[in-house]
This record gives structure tokens, sequence and C-alpha cells, in this order.
């Protein structure tokens, strides 16, 4: 029971063409309340099309969407008042006043007149957009603008936050700034968003969808993900180095590469670790251990890995 | 929600320094016509009251100012109509309304108000300037309020056309002249009609107007111009949903 209730948005095999091309192959998702989901893909995987049918933008040729529990085509008003979205492009009006402009979002959303004023400090204080008050959207630099669309999509408190490409342009100060944003807004909302930067699924998401083709090929926690038809293994340092066969004699060595005089990277069974064993050695023969770093599978590698299985 | 958005186009519009321009010269130009009109009419002013059932200032300064002010508006209100969108389709910004908790309807409604409202402004504007003639003489005012609805029914029908317009492209530009190349073959219909009992005649929103101009309230016209907006906004409601089929 208390499963369904945390189920923010469902939706079930949409599909969507363009003509005769079909972009959209039958795809799932599920979500829940404090979770952030990462969509990742290549350029024209079909990310945003999927964000614009979770978001009513665009219907779905087949397929179902719930978002919690309103039905998307039958009950749109319910379901979209649940929905806060930002496209790829901030949909932002270049003439308004910031003020102005998030007043408009918050009343189009149908909150409360009386609540408005809360609602749009609460959102300014949250996006960094104190200050602006007065601006004209238009005169503001990329980053703000984007803080403003992202505000758009947080005024009305929504279950689901959908951002598409919510970093690009920004500069890495900006990009932290929101990374911390989004991740606080995972603990009380639930959060979709897309992007081609993996580092930022490293840093914010706890699950992680991948997209290829209009397809979901592959689907788990990001932390998961990491571990991907990845060999474990690390690089150590040692001073005073041993001969090669003395590392390769160690229990559970697979490999042992020498990456210059002093240092060595070490692949491993998976069950093992080598390392301990390793370290107590270079303690007893005195190989003076300097570092031992774990390696770790870089996300972009694994991700190339994943959509050239397909 | 209609009147949300009705109330940000309309404040939309005077964001613009173009709306005060436009404003400002359209004021000009009709201020020239009005003037010009009264000057005419004061010349053979001595001439018209030898003449039995003359006609008055109303009939001869108002009527014809309303008369050139139903043109100016059918190449003004593609201008206005053009943005509305056109220019949210290009900028992106219709997503906003397309996400939001609002209907097809509620949008294209709340954009024909808003522009209604304002077009109702320059109407109001131009109904005080031919007030003013109250202090030098009797004025008809129901010629008067004839003319000022018959002229608002007009540029509704033209802003719910260019409403539909708008909603066909993405391009502002293509909408205005496409807009206003309609307004204009409609017009060309009307007055290349010789025959005035002609079916052309009835097609075009300019010779419903010429009874409102006569001072008649005549049913027929007014059910022509509440047809004409009801049918293109029916349309523009059409063709803003199938934005979510067709992408």
């Amino acid at each position: 029971m208390s499963d369904a209730a945390s189920l923010t948005l469902s939706a079930h095999n949409l599909s969507r063409r363009f003509g005769q091309r079909e972009v959209i192959h039958d795809v799932s998702l599920e979500l829940r309340r404090g979770e952030v989901l990462g969509l990742l893909g290549h350029n024209g995987a079909g990310k945003s099309t999927t964000l614009q049918m979770l978001t009513g933008a665009l219907l779905p040729h087949a397929g179902q969407i719930k978002i919690c529990g309103f039905d998307l085509a039958l009950q749109p008003l319910q379901a979209k008042a649940r929905i806060g979205f930002l496209p790829e492009t901030p949909p932002l009006y270049r003439e308004m006043q910031v003020d102005s402009y998030l007043k408009f979002a918050a009343r189009l959303h149908r909150v409360p007149r009386t609540q408005i004023t809360e609602a749009l400090a609460e959102t300014k204080r949250r996006c960094g957009l104190q200050g602006n008050d007065k601006k004209i959207i238009g005169t503001l630099s990329k980053g703000y603008q984007q803080r403003v669309g992202i505000a758009q999509a947080l005024i009305h408190q929504p279950d689901v936050i959908i951002l598409d490409e919510p970093t690009v342009g920004l500069d890495p100060a900006q990009i932290r700034d929101i990374r911390a944003l989004i991740r606080e807004l995972g603990d009380a909302h639930s959060v979709i968003l897309s992007t081609h930067l993996l580092g930022e699924v490293e840093s914010i998401c706890d699950r992680v969808e991948i997209m290829h083709h209009g397809r979901l090929i592959y689907g788990d926690s990001s932390a998961r993900m990491q571990q991907y038809g990845h060999q474990p293994g690390f690089i150590v340092t040692l001073l005073a180095a041993p001969e090669l066969a003395e590392l390769q004699a160690i229990a559970g060595v697979q490999q042992v590469e020498p990456l210059s005089a002093t240092q060595f990277r070490i692949l491993h069974t998976p069950d093992t670790d080598p390392g301990t064993v390793l370290l107590a050695l270079a303690a007893q023969h005195g190989w003076q251990a300097k570092q031992l770093v774990p390696l770790q599978a870089r996300l972009e590698d694994v991700f190339v890995q994943i959509t050239e299985n397909q | 929600m209609i009147f949300t958005i009705a109330h940000k186009e309309f404040r939309s519009l005077f964001a613009t320094p173009s709306t005060w321009l436009i404003m400002g010269a359209l004021q000009f130009i009709f201020a020239w016509f009005f003037l010009a009109r009264l000057d005419a009419f004061l010349q053979v002013q001595t001439q018209l009251a030898q003449l039995a059932n003359a006609p008055g200032a109303t009939q001869a300064v108002a009527a014809p100012l309303f008369g050139s002010i139903a043109l100016v508006m059918m190449m003004l209100v593609p201008v206005f109509t053009m943005r509305l969108i056109a220019e949210e389709r290009r900028n992106q910004t219709l997503t906003l309304l397309m996400t939001a908790p609002v209907s097809s309807m509620h949008i294209v409604l709340g954009k024909y108000l808003g522009l209604l409202l304002f077009l109702l402004l320059i109407i109001a504007d131009c109904a005080l300037m031919v007030l003013v003639l109250a202090a030098g003489t009797q004025l008809d005012i129901g010629l008067l309020l004839s003319n000022a609805l018959g002229l608002l029914l007009l540029t509704a029908s033209y802003a719910a056309l260019g409403l539909y317009i708008s909603s066909l492209t993405a391009q502002p530009v293509v909408a205005a002249i496409t807009a206003l190349a309609t307004l204009f073959g409609l017009w060309l219909v009307e007055i290349s009609a010789v025959d005035s009992d002609n079916a052309w005649r009835a097609l075009a929103p300019t010779g419903h107007f010429q009874s409102f101009n006569a001072g008649l309230l005549n049913s027929a016209d007014l059910v022509y111009f509440v047809l004409f907006s009801a049918a293109f906004l029916l349309l523009t409601i059409r063709r803003v949903h199938n934005n979510r089929i067709y992408g």
C-alpha cells in the first residue's frame, strides 16, 4: 500500500511516431517519491521526446502515463498540476519581469492566490534569485535565465519535477549550485533529469536509465552502473619496488602492469582483496608503499560499453 | 484561468515599446482624420443648414471617421495578432502553457480576450475623441454607440482570424502577412461586388460593418460577426490541441 502511495509517476509502454518514423519504442518508467532519476543518452536518443510526453506537451501514440494516480490523458488538469517541467529551452517570456513571470507561472499552475507571495519568496530563495525581482528576463545572463526556468518548474511545489538538460550552458559554479538544488529537491519530490553529462548522473542521481535509439536499454542504480562490466583493481605506488613476479604471486592478482618504475596497475579477481595482503607484504619487506588507489570505472566507459553492446 | 492568460497577454503588450509607438502613431492618425473631417464639416455647415433633414455632426464627422478607423484596423490587427501564438512557438514558450494545467480552450480564449481588451482600449480612445464634439453640438449617441459596437465586432472578428493564422505558423512575420492578405482579400471581395445583394458581399466582414456604420443594428450582421469569430476561435483551439499530437 505504502509502495503504491509513494509511486509518483508511472509510464507504461509509451510509443511515439513522427510521421512514419517511430522515435520512441515501448518505454516504461516508474518513479517514487524522494528519487532522482537520470535519463542518459546520446543526442537524438529520444530523451526530450520522452520527457515531453511525460509532461503532456506531446501525446504518445500508445501507452499510459499516470502522475500520482491521475491519468495524464483522462484527467490532464489534475495530473499536470502535479508536474513541474523545465524544457530544453527555458520557456521564458523575455519581456517580462522575473517576479511577474513567476507569479504568472504560479497562477497558471493553480497556486491559491493567498499563497503566491509566500511561494514566490520561497522559490526565489531556493534558486538564488533574490534581488532580481524587477529585472527583465531578457537582460539576465544565461545562468540566471536557467534559474528562472527552474524556479518556474518549482513554484507550485509539484510532486514530479522534470528537468531537460538543466545544466547546459552554465559555468562550473552555477552547475554546482544547480546540482545541489536538484539533490535537495530529490529529498521531498521526485525528479527526472535528462542529460548527456555523465558526471551529473554520478553526483546527483539515485537511479539511471539509459536510452538508445528510442528504447530504454539499461536501468539500475547509479552506483551499480559504475560497476557494470568492470574488472576490480587498483593502482599502487611502491617507492622501493620489488620484482614483478613477487607482486604477481599475491593470491587473486590476475595482471600486473608497470606504469612507471614505482607505479603498478594491478587487476584482481572480483571476490579477493589482494590490496591488504600487498600492504602487509610491503611493510614486511620495506617496499615503501605510498599510495593505493582503487580503480574507478569512469561512467563514460560504462556508458559507451552499454550503448555499444546494443 | 482564462483571465490569468488574458491579463498576462494584456500586460505583455505594454511591456514592448513598439506597442506604445503604434498606439501613439495611431492616435495621431485618427486625430488627423477627425480634424480633417471636422474642418470639412465646418466649411459646408452653412450650406447644410439650409437643407431639410441635414446630416448632423455625428453623421458627417463621426460615422466617416469610424469608417476610416475600420480600414486602419484591418491593417493594424494582424500586427498584434501575429505574436500571439507564432512567437510563443518560435521562442518555445508555448511549452509552458501546454504543460500547465490549462486546456487548449483556456489558452486560446485567454489570448483572444487579452488582445480584445487592448483593441477595446483603442476603440474607446476614438470614441472619446468624438465625444469632444459634445461640447459644441448635440450628438447622436445612438449612432455613435452602434458605430463603436460595429467597430468592436469587426476588430473582434479580425482578431479571431489573425489568431488562427498565428496558430498555423512559427514565424510571426509570416502570420502577419498572411492575415493581412486574407483580410485585404475579403475587403476586395466586398468592394468589387457591384450588386449590393451579391452573396460575395455577405462573405466579407467590412460589408457587415456598413449597417452599423449607418446606425442600423441588424441582427443578421450581429450573428455574422459572432459566427465568424467563433468559427476561427474553434479552429484555433483545434490547432493548438493538434500541437500536442503533431509536436
